[in-house]
């Protein structure tokens, strides 16, 4: 066939074009939507309980993507550093995905547990408090912001629709689990774990007798980070699929 | 009078005449319309919306839109009343007016951009300059880097040069009478709304997509009208070929359109709720982001740029394309082999191997079509090498080529997965996205630049062709300082991070290798200093240029360096 075909019709050029870039988006990402290894359910996964939810918002609405990545390669000195290599069933309820490209700070796809809250409160009020040669800028601003429960429950809704599978009664419940989760030992937090397994429940800033803030809720996500598998039991071959 | 046809040189005759004004006055209701939709729309995010950030959204929607619902409104009763006393005399020639907003907007842009990438630069090594604010801090102003100098600087000059080159290419008028002001204009609020979103907390946290589902809306609807204005203005051609640089151009626009809706793909929490959750999670999303942001690169940042290296560099050296068969071959490997390349962003993560492998194994192969690209481009130059002396604009043009050559070799060896696992997540990606986006991206869009502001303001030159030697200098030590500083870095901490000392523990704790970057952090930075005066200088020049001013050197300027109709003829 001549060149001149596509050179003369700009309808057959724009088909051809179309035609020739959508090949390998077609065959590396429609396969990902079945194939066993990318959809694979793993013990232990469960959906963001409201306040690390909106953790995790504020984790993107500051851009921590840009310096952090959340996952762990299958590389040896990566694995001594920070722990198991990722699954791709540990970031499945995450919408965006938040694996980052960049290390200009160290991976947290598993810093939950690794350091206290009032560490990582420090840590966000100022960094180098804690970490002297540290270049993360500083979050003062989230121990003063409230969260909006409405809000939080607008958007857990949206995720639903997105396809987190929340339960009827997880959704009705979200106000009352993101005001029990900073409150310890109490009723409704003894609810809350029913519903959300491990999650950590604590007055993450320290600051009592003051509603949710902003600081409660990222560092209620960075603590569950990494957490909800357990790596002691899970086995590459299948026993522990649920 | 009104005969007149909107073919460039194509007598009309009545009948024509009475179409044309017909399909005018079609368009100008459906601008006026348009106008009115979205005054409307940005009334009920100002007025309905709780979020105080997408609420100053919907005011500049608003107010933007409802000026130029009025201007629109406004030419159209002052033509009616010039047909009414036959004084009308209707458009003709070549379009030129988006074009010198764009070439205005590039400029402006672009030293914006170099200066929010300076500022993080400094952030990184001194991080006392975050100032403990939110719109300051780098989360917030990295994709403001990005987004400005990509798709401001780099869109405007893209936009531009395509409705430049179609023109003059296919001899053909612009298609549209309001579409074109509307795909400039409209780009420019997007850009706004985009970038004082970002400042303001409103990101879908998707590199290079950052952009909340309101502003991708908008974006959707301003890209199809620019795909239809091209493909319009292609359908008026005179010329019976559609021009390699249009190939090139039209790949970008609808490859760009694709990914695009698939990438932000996105249930809002409200209509008046800046938030949205995109519609992948996990793997899949990480697949299509890598899709979406490998493509920009490859499709922004190079298919709709090969556009403008097909058409400038020939023109200003007065050479026809050094190979047209290579041309064919070079366009459809490389627009086939591009869309694979994504998952090498991906290696020794979650992502299947085979998709590695493939992401890889595509990678290596993009070398060809690039290089066959890069030669085409270079060998352009045969019998006129002598004007890489001459002419600092085509030094810009042909350097910008050969940076496109290194890049294009050190994208392939980081795509090895060997390779990668060293060189991914440190600074070695950033020096690597520097020495295509300074050195190709940004030198073909200055040389493209020097070239338009005379021949679309019909100056008889540059104001300064010094100037433009001391832009092209200068901004060749930045990068060349700011793409060492990084290889160093990057491949200092990537070694840091697998360092095993005698006992068989890791060597270094990671923020020993935060430490061990400062001072290359320090380099980096003044590199893009440099930089962002090349840019400062360049503004100045088209600044001068624009204003008429005489040329301080138009002895020492090529006689292409003019507006077409003040060319002198060569001597016989």
């Amino acid at each position: 066939m001549k060149h001149e075909v596509f050179e003369k019709n700009s309808i057959i050029l724009l088909v051809g074009i179309l035609i020739v870039v959508s090949i390998g988006g077609l065959f590396q990402i429609a396969p990902l939507f079945w194939v066993d290894s990318t959809i694979e359910k793993v013990q232990g996964m469960r959906p963001y309980t409201p306040l690390e939810q909106a953790g995790r918002d504020v984790y993107v609405r500051e851009g921590c993507y840009n310096c952090h990545s959340q996952m762990v390669r299958t590389l040896r000195d990566e694995v001594e550093r920070y722990g198991h290599y990722s699954l791709a069933a540990e970031s499945m309820y995450d919408h965006p995905f938040q694996w980052g490209s960049k290390r200009t700070g160290p991976d947290l796809a598993r810093v939950g547990g690794k350091y206290s809250d009032q560490w990582h409160v420090e840590h966000m009020v100022n960094p180098r408090s804690v970490v002297p040669e540290s270049i993360m800028p500083s979050y003062p601003w989230l121990m003063t912001r409230r969260l909006d429960a409405a809000d939080v429950e607008a958007r857990l809704k949206t995720l639903r629709k997105v396809g987190v599978p929340y339960t009827d009664e997880m959704i009705a419940n979200v106000r009352t689990d993101l005001a029990a989760q900073t409150n310890p030992d109490s009723r409704p937090s003894r609810e809350l774990l029913k519903r959300y397994p491990k999650a950590k429940v604590a007055k993450f800033d320290g600051q009592h007798g003051v509603p949710p803030t902003e600081m409660d809720a990222l560092v209620a996500y960075l603590q569950i980070l990494g957490q909800l598998v357990d790596f002691a039991k899970f086995d590459a071959a299948g026993p522990n699929l649920r | 009078m009104r005969a007149q046809g909107w073919q460039l040189g194509h007598p009309g005759d009545t009948a024509m005449a009475d179409t044309r004004e017909g399909l005018e006055a079609f368009s100008d209701v459906l601008a006026v319309l348009a106008a009115g939709v979205f005054t409307l729309v940005g009334a009920i995010w100002f007025f309905g919306s709780s979020d105080p950030a997408m609420s100053f959204h919907g005011l500049l929607m608003m107010v933007a839109s409802a000026i130029a619902g009025i201007y629109v409104l406004n030419v159209t009763f002052r033509e009616k009343a010039a047909i009414a006393i036959g004084s009308y005399e209707p458009p003709e020639g070549y379009f030129d007016g988006p074009i010198k907003v764009t070439v205005v907007a590039a400029v402006i842009w672009g030293i914006a951009g170099f200066l929010v990438g300076v500022i993080l630069a400094l952030q990184l090594a001194y991080p006392a300059l975050n100032f403990d604010l939110p719109w300051l801090s780098f989360g917030r102003l990295r994709p403001l880097h990005t987004s400005a100098v990509i798709f401001a600087f780099g869109g405007n000059v893209l936009i531009g040069t395509s409705f430049y080159v179609v023109q003059r290419t296919c001899h053909a008028r612009l298609a549209g009478r309001w579409s074109p002001w509307f795909v400039v204009w409209g780009y420019q609020l997007f850009i706004a709304i985009a970038g004082t979103g970002y400042l303001l907390g409103i990101t879908q946290a998707k590199e290079y997509a950052e952009p909340e589902w309101y502003a991708d809306l908008f974006l959707t609807i301003i890209w199809v009208t620019y795909l239809l204005v091209f493909l319009g203005t292609i359908w008026r051609r005179k010329e019976p070929h559609i021009y390699v640089a249009n190939w090139f151009y039209l790949a970008f626009i609808v490859t760009i359109a694709m990914l695009h809706l698939v990438n932000n793909a996105a249930i809002p929490v409200s209509f008046t709720s800046p938030a949205s959750y995109i519609l992948w999670s996990g793997v899949q999303d990480a697949m299509t982001q890598w899709w979406y942001g490998h493509n920009a690169v490859g499709f922004f940042l190079t298919a709709g740029f090969l556009g403008i290296m097909y058409y400038f560099i020939p023109k200003r050296v007065e050479r026809p394309v050094y190979s047209y068969r290579l041309s064919i071959v070079h366009f459809w490997t490389l627009i086939f082999l591009y869309i694979w390349a994504g998952p090498h962003h991906l290696h020794y993560t979650a992502l299947p191997d085979w998709a590695q492998t493939l992401g890889m194994t595509f990678s290596i192969m993009l070398w060809m079509p690039s290089w066959g690209g890069m030669i085409n481009g270079l060998m352009t130059l045969s019998g006129a090498w002598d004007k890489l002396r001459t002419d600092a604009v085509v030094r810009l043009l042909v350097v910008s080529v050969a940076f496109y050559g290194m890049s294009t070799f050190e994208g392939p060896l980081m795509s090895i997965k060997a390779v990668n696992s060293l060189s991914h997540y440190t600074d070695w990606t950033i020096g690597h996205v520097h020495s295509g986006a300074l050195g190709w991206v940004a030198m073909v869009s200055f040389g493209a630049i020097y070239c338009l502001v005379p021949w679309l303001w019909k100056r008889p030159g540059l104001y300064s062709m010094r100037l433009v030697e001391w832009h092209f200098w200068i901004s060749t030590l930045g990068i060349l300082l700011y793409i060492t500083a990084m290889w160093v870095s990057g491949i200092t901490q990537g070694l840091m991070w697998r360092a095993y000392d005698s006992l068989g523990f890791l060597q270094y704790s990671f923020i020993e290798t935060v430490e061990a970057m400062h001072p290359y952090y320090v380099i980096r930075a003044i590199g893009g200093i440099l930089f962002l005066i090349g840019g400062f200088i360049m503004a100045y020049n088209v600044w001068r240029t624009i204003r008429g001013d005489v040329p301080v050197d138009l002895a020492e300027q090529p006689r292409v360096a003019a507006a077409p109709g003040l060319r002198l003829q060569p001597a016989e």
